[in-house]
């Protein structure tokens, strides 16, 4: 159990224990309103308190996990910034309606849309996030699943109407922002159970990553996943190639790349700037 | 998969940009290998060589899910139904990692009986003329 479980129950505990012993003390002293009780007949039923209201004080906004949906975050193009800020309105528009939680790529997530083709209208899908892209309102991520030996991916926008529920399942991170390379991998990484229960997580604190690193099917790949440019980090490249294929590789390293200056794109003060707008505007 | 003959045939001012001349990327065309994923007995039973596409009965040589085409399988040929793709199609619909195939008669009938591998659930427009293919599916995705 978390240890913020067992303080709130503390400090419920202690309330109650507080208003039982006032309640005893006025029953002794016998005021005005329970005089009516005294004069029916015998001693007076016990009262329950009345349900303490409990304003959680020992998590401050400030311990709780700051997460910026990526979507939010506006490409650098040569747009009106005016369309990101009316995308933005529609986005937290829909989000107050849909809860769309904390996810990355690696969480588990089960989602249910609105089928026309199904008997009750819902279709529900289990499934281990591989990628998340798109800005705006187009942004989507792909839920991988192993479905009865086959394998099966679907694309799922997060602000369609046709979305009806999104939990997560299990919320983590892995090595890599982008599991494509779970195509060409062992079917039992993607393998989740439809029945699969929610995993408890943490609001505060990091998001746990899972340091698993995959074993690849025989090569060929869809691509060339120990390329430089993808830069993966969750693959065990040592048990599916040899040392010499490894330097073959690097022949398409790019180290110039991150001195590229006309490619820097430091996000961090549109970022807060973002974060602020987004979380005001829905708590209204 | 995409040819490109930028290297060789095109002039040097084409080889700066390197852009591929290739036919457009399409889903499943002529001479595709495909799976089987029916219980029929012409599709399970090994042979040396796998299924192939040999025409598709669309406008455009390009089949998608839902496609009549016509496969070589064991020596003979045998119309089939395409349940699914590897290509990405439409956002909310499913993609699957084999170019999965449903054997059919002239009619529309299936030739096998049970269908364990997940079906799209959009296949379900076509109530009218494979709804005995529905009937046989046993999960939609």
């Amino acid at each position: 159990m978390a240890a913020v479980c067992t303080s709130r129950t503390r400090q419920m505990m202690g309330l109650l224990r507080i208003l039982r012993n006032f309640s005893q003390n006025e029953r002794l002293l016998s005021t005005s309103v329970l005089r009516h009780n005294v004069a029916s007949d015998g001693p007076p039923k016990f009262t329950p308190p009345s349900k303490p209201v409990i304003i959680d004080k020992t998590q401050k906004e400030a311990s709780l996990r700051r997460f910026l949906s990526p979507e939010f975050i506006p490409p650098r193009q040569r747009t009106n910034p005016v369309k990101f800020s009316i995308e933005r309105k529609d986005m937290i528009q829909r989000r107050k309606v849909l809860n769309i939680p904390e996810f990355y790529a690696g969480s588990i997530l089960a989602v249910t849309m609105t089928d026309p083709h199904v008997n009750g209208n819902l279709n529900r899908f289990v499934g281990i996030c591989i990628q998340r892209s798109g800005k705006g309102l187009g942004a989507t991520f792909i839920l991988r699943n192993v479905v009865d030996g086959q394998g099966v991916e679907i694309c799922y926008e997060l602000y369609s109407p046709r979305m009806r529920k999104i939990e997560v399942l299990k919320l983590e991170k892995r090595l890599d922002d982008n599991l494509m390379y779970l195509r060409d991998a062992l079917p039992e990484y993607s393998t989740f159970n439809f029945d699969m229960q929610p995993v408890h997580y943490e609001i505060t604190g990091d998001v746990p990553v899972n340091l698993l690193k995959v074993k690849m099917r025989p090569k060929p790949w869809s691509k060339r996943w120990e390329r430089p440019k993808f830069n993966i980090k969750g693959i065990r490249f040592d048990l599916c190639l040899t040392p010499e294929m490894m330097e073959h590789a690097q022949k398409w390293a790019e180290p110039w790349r991150p001195y590229d200056m006309l490619k820097e794109y430091d996000t961090s003060s549109l970022e807060e700037h973002i974060f602020k707008e987004v979380h005001e505007n829905l708590r209204k | 998969m995409a040819l490109s003959l930028s290297g060789l045939i095109l002039p040097k001012l084409i080889q700066q940009r390197a852009f591929s001349v290739s036919a457009a990327v399409a889903a499943i065309q002529k001479l595709t290998r495909v799976r089987v994923v029916d219980n029929s007995a012409l599709g399970n039973v090994h042979h040396h060589r796998p299924p192939k596409v040999i025409h598709i009965y669309t406008k455009n040589g390009i089949g998608k899910v839902g496609d009549r085409v016509l496969l070589a399988i064991k020596g003979q040929k045998k119309k089939a139904l395409i349940v699914g793709h590897k290509m990405p199609g439409a956002r909310m619909t499913p993609r699957f990692d084999s170019n999965n195939v449903v054997l059919i008669e002239e009619n529309g009938n299936p030739t096998g009986t049970r269908i364990k591998t997940p079906i799209p659930t959009h296949l379900r427009k076509m109530e009218g003329e494979y709804s005995k293919l529905l009937a046989i599916a046993q999960r939609f995705v």
